[in-house]
């Protein structure tokens, strides 16, 4: 991570806040995504991680602070607005359409980067470059050979995987992943982080998981929050070592 | 791929069949099938947003009545208003008032959704019930069924039964066609995906009110063609064309059928039709059997008549 000074910030917060009633629930959270890194989020179960995520994506709007793709403030924009512009996520809660098939998952989600759906005649089977890069997200995603499956009748852990397959479709240059590996079984995991890993040169990755192994395979950065705030951020080596983060979270987990 | 066959060679079978009904059967008959097709179109285009879309109105008739209206009031009193200008005119205010309404009532969603859409339709019907603008409750005649020409050139006399009819099995082919090659489309694809999961589609990067929006205005052109052609039918355009009763008996054909196929809200116009005859024959209080055969229907086929014939298969959705 030597070069780390070096790589241009794609996704910026300042100062970001969102509350429900009287919850913060993301409290004053100041944070960046560089392109070629993973920028992993760790905390625990409530600590504010997928809201987080949700105010980046558009999914929730802030209640303060700012958020800023590139030099573009992306602050309150709808989310298939900040999709466009090239911000993928995918769902802690499996957010996929089950009634269709693993492809036509990915295929719809592909669709999106047309210049416009706005297309009434030709089938959309035939869009080539669209049917392309859902394969292609479908193979990455590890479910080749799954696709003409109906994704109700896909396992758990597939289901998961055609989440993720969906987020890569649409060709994101950013990706949001909100705990990728959870209900995923050992061997897709791994596989998963392999993906991750070979991802990352093309990406800014914001990581949110609770497989702390994966974590600290793929982590450049590593954020802890607690409560909705951050407790600590800086190089992973530097927080596992942290005896602050010990005590509010890893200290647990991390007896090995 | 070997499905779409099947179904090309069923409706092909099918669509010889209702051609040669007018020669088989007599006036009665075909008049009663001219007024299923008519009504399938309308069924149809319900379908593409409760079915396919997942926008459940209940004032669909809104856009059927109003066309109807159009027609009525641009045709001179005894004269026959020319076809493809009061057809244009009758599309084209359809359309409109599906735009304006639909940039309303698509901002709310669920429950909200079909209460609007209801008011939209009860307000639609006493603008023309109580005011004088088009023969208030008593409705408008249309005395003379409009003349299509192609440069001079009359293919079809609206006069006749027969004619009248084989122009709206045309018609209800085509439309059945289009929405195909719409529903397959990369459109069709969104507005499937926004019925089943609309949250994921925006956070896919889709501006989902815009595919609802085109959509609405699509189904309300499409309910004006077939409120057009009612008011070709039967001569006079009332306010119940556009009030509540229309709506939900169109609704009814989908629950009967089978939404979100096409085909089932057709065979539920049919069905509901020959029924409502039927019952009607045996019974002043007609709407009694009808009433209990709708809830046998929906309690024991839940995927509508249509579903007895597909089986399990899921409604036409994604099998992509
Ligand atoms: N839509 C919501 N309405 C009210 N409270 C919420 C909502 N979403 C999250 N919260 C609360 O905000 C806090 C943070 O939740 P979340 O971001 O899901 O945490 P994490 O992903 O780190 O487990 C929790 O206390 C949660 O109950
Ligand atoms: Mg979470």
């Amino acid at each position: 991570m030597a070069e780390a000074a070096a790589r241009e910030t794609v996704l910026r917060t300042e100062a970001l806040s969102r509350r429900f009633g009287g919850l913060a629930a993301v409290d004053n959270v100041a944070l960046e995504c560089r392109m070629g890194e993973v920028h992993a989020v760790i905390g625990p179960n409530g600590a504010g991680k997928t809201t987080l995520i949700n105010l980046l994506s558009g999914d929730l709007p802030p209640s303060a602070g700012r958020v800023f793709l590139r030099d573009r403030e992306i602050t309150g924009l709808r989310s298939d607005a900040i999709s466009r512009l090239g911000v993928g996520r995918s769902y802690q809660k499996t957010n996929v359409f089950l009634p269709f098939t693993a492809f036509e998952n990915a295929r719809v989600a592909a669709q999106s980067r047309l210049p416009s759906s706005m297309r009434f005649f030709r089938s959309a089977r035939t869009y080539r470059q669209v049917n392309e890069a859902a394969e292609r997200a479908l193979v990455q995603a590890g479910l080749e050979g799954r696709e003409g499956i109906p994704v109700s009748a896909l396992s758990h852990g597939e289901q998961r995987q055609v989440e993720i397959a969906m987020t890569l479709a649409t060709g994101p240059s950013t990706l949001l992943l909100d705990e990728p590996l959870a209900g995923m079984g050992a061997e897709e995991s791994a596989r998963i982080v392999e993906l991750l890993q070979k991802l990352v040169a093309g990406h800014a990755i914001l990581l949110v998981e609770h497989d702390m192994d994966a974590v600290f395979a793929v982590a450049d950065v590593l954020t802890v929050m607690v409560n909705g705030a951050v407790l600590a951020s800086g190089p992973p080596e530097a927080i596992r070592s942290n005896p602050e983060v010990q005590e509010a979270y890893l200290g647990t987990e991390e007896a090995h | 791929m070997a499905g779409a066959r099947v179904r090309l060679a069923v409706l092909g079978v099918l669509a010889l069949a209702l051609a040669a009904l007018p020669f088989l059967a007599d006036k009665f008959y075909v008049q009663l099938a001219t007024k299923i097709l008519i009504l399938a179109i309308f069924a149809m285009s319900l379908d593409l947003l409760v079915g396919y879309t997942g926008l459940v109105s209940l004032g669909h008739a809104a856009f059927f009545g109003f066309a109807g209206y159009l027609l009525a009031l641009v045709s001179p009193q005894y004269e026959a208003a020319n076809l493809w200008t009061s057809l244009a005119i009758a599309l084209a205010g359809s359309a409109v008032l599906a735009l304006v309404i639909g940039a309303l009532v698509l901002r709310t969603s669920g429950i909200y959704f079909i209460m609007v859409t209801l008011a939209f339709g009860e307000m639609l019907f006493h603008l023309f019930h109580d005011t004088s603008i088009a023969g208030g409750s008593d409705g408008i005649y249309v005395y003379v069924r409009p003349v299509g020409t192609i440069f001079g050139w009359q293919p079809f006399d609206f006069e006749d039964f027969t004619h009248f009819y084989l122009v709206v099995l045309v018609a209800a082919l085509g439309v059945y066609a289009l929405l195909r090659m719409v529903l397959a489309s990369p459109f069709g694809r969104v507005i499937v995906g926004i019925r089943v999961n609309e949250h994921r589609m925006r956070s896919l990067g889709y501006h989902t009110f815009r595919y609802k929006l085109v959509c609405f205005v699509l189904a309300g052109t499409l309910a004006g063609l077939a409120g057009y052609l009612a008011a070709v039918q039967f001569g006079v355009v009332n306010p119940d064309m556009l009030g509540f009763h229309v709506s939900a008996s169109a609704l009814m054909m989908l629950i009967l059928g089978g939404m979100g196929t096409l085909v089932g809200p057709a065979i539920g116009a049919a069905v509901m039709m020959t029924l409502e005859l039927l019952f009607q024959k045996i019974t002043d209080h007609w709407l009694l059997p009808m009433g209990v055969f709708i809830v046998l229907v929906a309690l024991l086929l839940p995927r509508g008549l249509v579903g007895l014939v597909t089986g399990a298969r899921a409604k036409d959705d994604s099998r992509g």
